[in-house]
């Protein structure tokens, strides 16, 4: 009697559980099974980008990644952060990458030594964190639920609004940091050969320096 | 869409990021893993972003202008950690970050006599740069 009432309510709990919620996680919608392809192909495509030997390979795996990941955006109905992710990311910080590979003469072929002797106990923080990470998440956001009707929340227009409206200030305050990063590069990549640069390299790099 | 799985598979990048960052030994693989973190950061903050519009009825969208913000913020920090890299290749002529030890706790001999040779090459640069 007691047995067969603890395996009702046990049988009934995770139904009432997911009732609290008007939405189970056994009948995803079309948006969520999208969402869980897309992310396994992200989540495979960020393992072998952090675990393969070949680095011009891993620079490509990232184009995977990110371009996933911008595919997820738009899942979301964030639009304008979907296109800005493939311009910035994948148009120009990959292609910063690769340029930055074969400038310190990466090898194409496998590099045996790409991974450092830590890599277990590196191993060992990643999985840990990763278990604690998913499941506080898990547990706190169990039952919260996105509403993806109506218009969407991060269309051009919204977000054009709100950021001119409320975040001016930080707007301006990021181009000017924008551009002190961009002269940062030019100083650093300028003095490390000022001992042998002639007179005119330095006067043509001062003078870009103006220009811009 | 349940709010869990944006948040599950941004605390997996992030947790892949991180073993990039602590495993890889060539410094432009390390960039690379620091972009996958941020870039689970920005899904994390887009997915609160469009919750929050909804349910909170917040019109500032705060997660999609950080999010722009977060992206400006690294293009900038791809740029000069490229050009840091780019010149510690130039100078020490690798850009494995396990051989660079000039500030580790252990003394070798010839990192200490590298250090000064470089931190002189240096003064004679910046001597070149003031009188030039």
């Amino acid at each position: 009697m007691t047995l067969a009432a603890t395996a009702a309510h046990l049988a009934t709990g995770p139904a009432t559980g997911a009732a609290a919620g008007p939405h189970g996680f056994l009948s995803p919608t079309g948006v969520e099974i999208a969402f869980l392809l897309v992310g396994l192909v992200t989540f495979g495509a960020a393992l072998v980008t952090v675990t393969t030997r070949q680095l011009v390979h891993a620079a490509l795996w990232l184009v995977v990644t990110l371009g996933g990941l911008a595919v997820e955006y738009l899942l979301l109905t964030a639009e304008f952060i979907a296109w800005v992710q493939v311009l910035i990311y994948v148009g120009s910080v990959v292609v910063l990458l690769l340029f930055g590979l074969m400038l310190t003469r990466a090898p194409i072929g496998r590099s045996p030594d790409a991974d450092s002797g830590n890599r277990w106990a590196a191993l060992t923080v990643a999985v840990a964190a990763a278990a604690a990470l998913v499941w506080v998440v898990v547990d706190a956001f169990r039952t919260t639920w996105i509403d993806l009707d109506g218009p969407a929340a991060g269309s051009t227009e919204a977000t054009g609004a709100s950021l001119f409206q409320n975040w001016v200030l930080p707007f301006e305050a990021l181009s000017v940091l924008l551009l002190a990063a961009l002269v940062g590069a030019i100083v650093l990549s300028r003095k490390a050969k000022a001992d042998t640069a002639t007179p005119a390299g330095q006067d043509t790099g001062r003078d870009t320096e103006g220009a811009r | 869409m349940h709010l869990a799985y944006p948040a599950v598979l941004s605390a997996l990048l992030f947790c892949t990021g991180l073993y990039g960052v602590l495993a890889r030994r060539n410094a432009i693989l390390v960039l690379m893993s620091v972009e996958l973190m941020l870039n689970a950061v920005n899904l994390n903050l887009v997915a609160f972003d469009v919750w929050l519009s909804r349910t909170a009825e917040e019109t500032l969208h705060s997660g999609q202008a950080l999010t722009l913000f977060t992206i400006a913020i690294a293009a900038a920090e791809i740029g000069i950690g490229l050009a840091i890299v780019l010149a510690v290749h130039r100078n020490r002529g690798t850009a494995d970050i396990d051989k660079l030890r000039d500030t580790s706790e252990r003394h070798d001999p010839d990192g200490t006599d590298h250090d000064a040779r470089t931190a002189e090459q240096s003064d004679e640069a910046q001597k070149a740069e003031a009188t030039a």
